[in-house]
Order: structure tokens, then sequence, then C-alpha cells
């Protein structure tokens, strides 16, 4: 982009220069520039910063939650206490492995993404999208476990003896396990829908850059999925212990 | 010296003028050439016909309250009808007009313009929130159909999550739409600020914005940051009306408090939203038609930042007889008393600005000074209700209902008109007739007062709001107000007749009828695609009229300034 001529206050809306700004009107610049931008440089900078914004934007989204979980656990601890031993610690640990192992794979791609390693950004995304599988299928085995045991929100909380866990079996059902779960619904379905929606988006991104789409000039979409992955990664790394590890 | 400077500003306009004759309008056509558009100003329109016809949508619930408010008892509807009509009225004209309104339909149009950009950061991202907004209002719409919503546009609980007035489902419909318009609102935020960082033209730096960017600056920051919590209150509370969630629930260990402090945390600052941006047009509008810099710059652009700030802090004003705690009362009352400050700020610089200005009392700055007067009255009337001892008194009458309809309709709308008058010949290319438009103003100005003024009184003698029915010492400043909600519905289809003619038989617009000194008017009216004939570069701020040439400032056609380039 040009600079301003400040020293000339009379002739304040001069024509730019035609070589100052040399990727001007779309066609001249690289294929992969948006023709309302006028350096890749720019294009790169607007994708980054919007992206953060929109991450600004889950975290809020998100802090509800949050919020409610502080509030209720503040008001009821013992009952949660209670309900967190119901959650499967193994499971939950192994879904923060797997989930730590994919931003790895995320970041990784980004990187053979910059120096134009086409194939290996292929394999490293499609690695990111299994963990996202093994993700869900884990969860799925989470919730069917709680379904079975009566271990819902709210009204439906009904626990079945036979299937709580063994050291919380001869305590009493407290009177508000179904807060506990209808937080514990809200926040794992809010997030699992966020890893649905990244598999979605990567494997967009898989697709183009099996087309060609990305080069070393040009990896910012690989760049801008990875980050919302680890925004995913992270929000997990708060629910992890926040739900299943409770004293 | 002085030719050559002119010869040099007259430039793009004339450029314009010769290589690209063919304006956005023209440059495609049919219907398809509208619906998948990327260009910010088509995108900007088809939202400014969304929002107009939303308000029209609105109005119509609003004169349908006053018609039933004409007498004590039974008017025209029963009560569970009248609660879903105000409830309709509340839930379009916030969600579906206010916000939306000038942000997305002028701000669309305008921010790349005034930034000397193409477009705006993500064209796409911004047809997306556009066909997200057209999707939420046909879930609002449906939500009427199947039997309409009857709990306000608050939706508080523990009533939103039994009430099964008219539709067991409406209310999940309903806070469906709403939770799909804010993801609308939230991407237009995200876009606007991205493009505010990184596409302003080369020399367009900070302190050289015009004050409608900062405030719609400031405004996309609380959309992003606020809109969210919005989206997870309404999604729990369709959660709990669908799946027994409990959550806002005494029974099941819940707390609708909660609910109440979730939803005004967004809507406290959406409250911001709504008022930000209208600060912002009459900043443009009393410097074009004062003929001056605008008095405290970077105080007016400072106070809609910190407006956004302080925002974010407030929302316990709402709750005063919620039965929050006695310190949170105290706390949020002095919170609310400092956005007093930059409000005050904002109406004194404004004032200064007139102070030996040059002015003009054209349409547009007759909406802009309507704005100061009203918005002053709705902002004074709001301290009143942040004090403690009074709002006991005051809470829940028409006394609130009067406030917050100054600093809205008196305030935002005002300003909306005033903005859709200036910036008409630009988005248009047609002239409009100043003279009905002024009649429209004042019609529009008188009715508003009649409807509202009114209403202070019946609230300060204790009339509450939302009632079907009054005790019959109310009836005759009830009757009063209701009068006036017509003399307002006069002045706006006048308005809208104004705004008709023009189309149909308006004269073309020079570049620059107003003879302002800012970037949107250095360009032809209508704008070109890319909006200018070449990037322009920026050298001096919008408001410096004593470094503006007189070709920059030259009201009429580019041609008539320099009658050589005629032929």
């Amino acid at each position: 982009m040009s600079t301003a001529t400040t020293d000339a206050p009379t002739a304040s809306l001069e024509e730019a220069q035609p070589d100052a700004a040399p990727q001007d009107h779309g066609g001249h610049g690289p294929k992969f520039l948006a023709h309302h931008f006028d350096t890749p440089v720019q294009q790169f900078d607007a994708a980054k910063l919007g992206m953060w914004l929109f991450l600004a934007q889950e975290l809020l989204f998100f802090s509800g939650l949050f919020v409610l979980y502080s509030v209720y656990r503040s008001w009821y601890p013992a009952d949660f206490s209670w309900a967190s031993h119901q959650l499967n610690r193994f499971m939950g640990g192994a879904n923060t492995i797997v989930l730590l192992f994919s931003s790895l794979t995320a970041a990784l791609a980004v990187r053979s993404a910059q120096v134009g390693d086409r194939k290996k950004t292929g394999m490293l995304l499609l690695v990111t999208i299994a963990c996202a599988f093994a993700f869900l299928v884990i969860k799925y085995f989470e919730y069917v476990h709680k379904f079975e045991a009566g271990l819902l929100p709210g009204d439906r909380f009904h626990p079945v003896a036979a299937h709580l866990a063994a050291s919380t079996r001869d305590l009493p059902i407290p009177q508000h396990g179904g807060s506990f779960f209808g937080i514990y619904f809200m926040m794992t379905g809010v997030h699992g829908l966020h890893v649905i929606i990244g598999i979605g988006v990567m494997f967009w991104i898989w697709l183009r850059n099996q087309r060609g789409e990305f080069s070393e000039q040009f990896w910012t979409p690989v760049d801008l999925v990875a980050l919302y992955w680890h925004l995913v990664d992270l929000i997990w790394i708060y629910l992890f212990p926040l739900l299943y590890l409770i004293d | 010296m002085a030719t050559e400077a002119q010869n040099a500003s007259a430039a793009p306009v004339d450029a314009a003028h010769a290589t690209t004759d063919r304006n956005f309008f023209q440059e495609r056509s049919g219907i398809k050439s509208w619906l998948v558009t990327l260009d910010h100003k088509r995108i900007g329109l088809m939202y400014l016909v969304a929002v107009v016809l939303s308000f029209l949508v609105g109005g119509l619930f609003a004169l349908l309250i006053r018609i039933e408010l004409l007498s004590a008892g039974r008017t025209i509807m029963d009560a569970d009808t009248y609660n879903r009509v105000f409830t309709l009225h509340g839930a379009v004209m916030v969600f579906l007009f206010i916000i939306p309104s000038i942000p997305a339909a002028l701000g669309n149009f305008l921010l790349p313009i005034v930034l000397g950009a193409k477009d705006v950061a993500f064209p796409r991202l911004n047809l997306a929130s556009f066909y997200l907004y057209v999707v939420g209002a046909v879930l609002a719409l449906a939500s009427m159909i199947i039997g309409s919503v009857d709990t306000g546009w608050t939706f508080y609980t523990p009533y939103s999550s039994n009430t099964d007035v008219g539709s067991k489902n409406a209310v999940i419909w309903m806070t469906g739409a709403v939770f799909v318009l804010g993801f609308s609102s939230i991407l237009t935020g995200v876009n606007f600020i991205t493009t505010i960082h990184k596409m302003r033209a080369p020399g367009q730096d900070w302190k050289r914005l015009p004050l409608f960017v900062w405030a719609t600056y400031a405004t996309s920051v609380i959309q992003v940051l606020a809109t969210p919590v919005l989206a997870i209150t309404l999604l729990l509370l369709i959660m709990e009306r669908g799946f027994g969630l409990g959550i806002f629930d005494p029974r099941l260990g819940g707390d609708p408090v909660l609910f109440q402090h979730f939803f005004w945390f967004y809507s406290h600052p959406a409250v911001y939203i709504m008022i930000l941006p209208g600060m912002g047009i009459v900043s443009e509008i009393i410097a074009t038609f004062s003929r001056r810099e605008i008095f405290g710059y970077m105080f007016v652009a400072m106070s809609s930042v910190a407006i956004a700030l302080l925002g974010f802090l407030v929302w316990g004003h709402h709750m005063f007889t919620s039965g929050q705690s006695e310190y949170s009362t105290m706390v949020f009352s002095a919170l609310t008393f400092l956005v007093a400050i930059p409000s005050g700020v904002k109406v004194l610089n404004w004032v200064a600005t007139l102070y030996k200005g040059q002015i003009t009392l054209s349409a547009p700055m007759l909406y802009a000074l309507g704005f100061i007067v009203l918005f002053s009255i709705g902002g004074l009337t709001g301290l009143f209700l942040g004090t403690l001892s009074v709002d006991i008194y005051l809470h829940d009458t028409y006394f609130v209902v009067a406030h917050f309809h100054y600093v809205m309709v008196g305030g935002t709308v005002c300003a909306f008109f005033g903005g859709l008058h200036y910036w008409w010949p630009k988005m248009t290319g047609k002239l409009y007739d100043e003279r009905l438009a002024k009649v429209a103003f004042w019609i529009f100005f008188i009715g508003f007062n009649v409807t509202f003024l009114s209403q202070f009184v019946l609230g300060s003698r204790g009339a509450p709001r939302r009632s079907w029915d009054y005790l019959p010492q109310f009836e005759e400043l009830h009757r009063f107000s209701s009068v006036g909600a017509f003399i307002i519905g006069i002045g706006i289809l006048l308005m809208v007749i104004v705004f008709v003619r023009s189309l149909v038989s308006g004269a073309k617009a020079p570049p620059n009828p107003w003879g302002s000194a800012a970037l949107e008017w250095q360009t032809t009216s209508p704008p070109p695609v890319e909006n200018f004939a070449s990037t322009p570069v920026i050298t001096r701020g919008p408001y410096d009229y004593h470094l503006a040439t007189e070709g920059e400032l030259y009201a009429g056609f580019p041609e008539d300034f320099e009658p050589s380039k005629k032929a």
C-alpha cells in the first residue's frame, strides 16, 4: 500500500499513484487475491483478525455456560461432587489425549502448508479429522451410559442404582443432580457440535488442499481452521477438569 | 496554486464521470444480480428494504396497542391478544428493526466508502449475515402464524418457560429467530471491525476517521462481545422448554433471576448497539450543515468507546426490584450514572459545533437537532430511573416506556431518518423534495412528543405498563397519547411519499449536494462498483473545511464547476 503524502494539505484527495499500489484493481495480483484487497499481506491480516474476533465471540458464547457452572457448583457443591463421580474419568481422559494430539496434527498441517508440502498437509488434516471422529465415538459411549443410568437433566433425572459408580452407590441420590447433568449436557453438547462443525470445515479445507489451492504464498485457510480447532481443544481442556475431576 | 489545487481535487470526481459512467446499479441487472451480490452497497440496500418493512410491521403493532388503549376496558381486542401484540411490537422493533437498522443498512452502504475501500473485508460473510437475518425474520413470522408469544420481548422466565397461550412452541420459534438474528449481528460486527482495521485507504488514519466510523466500531465491539451471551441464554431457554433442563426453574433448583442477569448482560449493551450508530450519524450531519469541524473530535470519538465499555457494567439497573442484593443495586446505580458523562460529552460537543457554525436547516439537520433534544430528554430521565429510591416508585410504569422511547425512537429512529435523508442522494442518485421532507419532520416531531410526553406524566402518576386495561383517571392522557401515535404515523407516511416520489421523479443528484467535505461525497452519486474511480489518498479529516478545496465543497455538478469539461 502507498503511504499518505501529508505535506500537501491543499490537494487533499489526489489520485493514488498507479505504481504505488501495484496490485490494485483485481486481476493484476496473484489468483488467490480477492478483488477488494490491495495486497496479499492485507488479505492475510484481515482474515486473521476476523478469525480472532470470531474466536472471541466463541469464548463469550461458552462463557455463559461457565458462569452457569460456577453459580450452580457454589450452590450445590456436594451434589456436583456426587454427580462428577458418575462420569467416566478414563473415557474423559482418553478424549483429552485424543484432542490434544489432534491439535498437534492441526498445527503441523499449518506448518507443512507454509512450506508448500501439499501431500503432508492433506495427510495431517485427515489425521485431525480422524481424531475428531474418535472423540465423538468415545463421547457417544459416554452419553449412552448416562442415558441408561438415568443421569439426565432437570425433570428427567432418575438415576438407576445398578448403573451408578460403585463408590457412590450407597450414598443418597442428591436432589440437584439434575442441575449438574443439565449443565453437563449443555456444555459437552455445544462443544460436541463445535467438533462436528470442525469436521465439516476441515474436510472442506482438505478438499481445497487436494485441488491444489494452497501454496507457500497462500495458506491462510489452513491456518484459520487450525486456530478454530485449537479453540475447540482449549474449551475441552477446561471442561474436562471442571466436570470430571471435582475433588 | 489555487487552480492547481482545484484541478487536483476535482480530478477523482471527473475521472469517475469520464471512465466509469456506470454506477453500481447499472453494472449488473436482474433479480439474481441482487440476490447473490457481494457488493456491500447492494447488500446495504437489501438490508434497508428489509428493516424498513420490519419497521412498518412493528409500527402497525404499535398502532394496534394505541387503539386498544384509547378507552378503558376492551376496545378492539382481548387481554391475551393485547399481550401478544405488545410482545410482537417489542420483539420486531428491537431485533428486526433497531439493532440491524443503522449498522447493517446504512453502515454497510457507507463504511467501505468513507474508509476509501472497495468493499468490506469479508463480502461473502456480509451476504451470509443478510441471509441469516432473512432466516431469523422468517422464523419470527412463523412464530406469529403458529400462535405468537405473549412474554414481552424480554422472555422472562419462569413465565416464558411455562406459558402456552396461543401455542406451546411459539416461544421456541421466536427465541430461535432471535438466536439466528444474533448471529447475523455478530458476523456483521466481526466484518466491520476487521474492515475498519485493515481496509482503510492510504492516509486514512485513526484520527481522520469519520465519527460515524468510530460509532460503528464501538457498536461492532458490543455486537461481537455481548450478543453471544444472549445466544447461549436463549439456547438454554429453548432447552428448558423443549427438554425440561431446569436451569431457570426454581422447582428443579434453578433460578429465574439468573435468566435476567444473563439476558441483560446482553440486552443492556444492546441498548448501545441501538443508540451509538445514531450518535455517529448525528455527528456527520451536524458537521456538514454547520460547515464546521466537529468540536472536540477525539472526545466525541472516545465517548463512543467509553459508552460501549461502560455499557457492559450496568446491566443490573434493569433488576433493581428483582431481589438482587442491595450492594449490587448501589454499585449498578453508581455505574449507571457514569454513562451520563460520555453522553453529556457528545451532546455538549455537538452544541459547541453548532456555535458560530454556518447552519443550514435542511431536513437531515432538523432530524439531527431533533435527536439532540429528544435524546437529552430520554437520557436525563434515565438518571431518574438509575436513582434507586426513585426507581422503586417508577419501575414498571409508563415512565419507563416513555424514557426508552425517547432514547430509541426520539434518538435512534430520528437519527436513522436523518441519515436516510442525508445519504439518500448518495445511495439512489436522486434528490428528494426538501420542503415536504421538512413538513414530514415537524409532523413526526410533534406527534412523537404528544405520544410520549403524556406517558411520562402517566408513569409519574403510577400507571402500570404492559396493562391491557387502566383506571378511569388515566383515560384522558392515554387518549392524548394514542392521538399522538397516529400523528407519528401520518408523518412517517408523508416521509415515505417523499422518498417514493424521489425515486419515481426526483431530479438527478450531483456528487456532493450538501457541499460536505467528507469523503463519501467526493465520489459520484450513486458510486461506481468499486466506490472510487481509483483508490483515494487521504490527506485530511472529513470535517477539515479549512483544508478542503472549493472543488471538493462544490454542491453542483462537476461539469458546471469547470465548464470547459462540459463538452
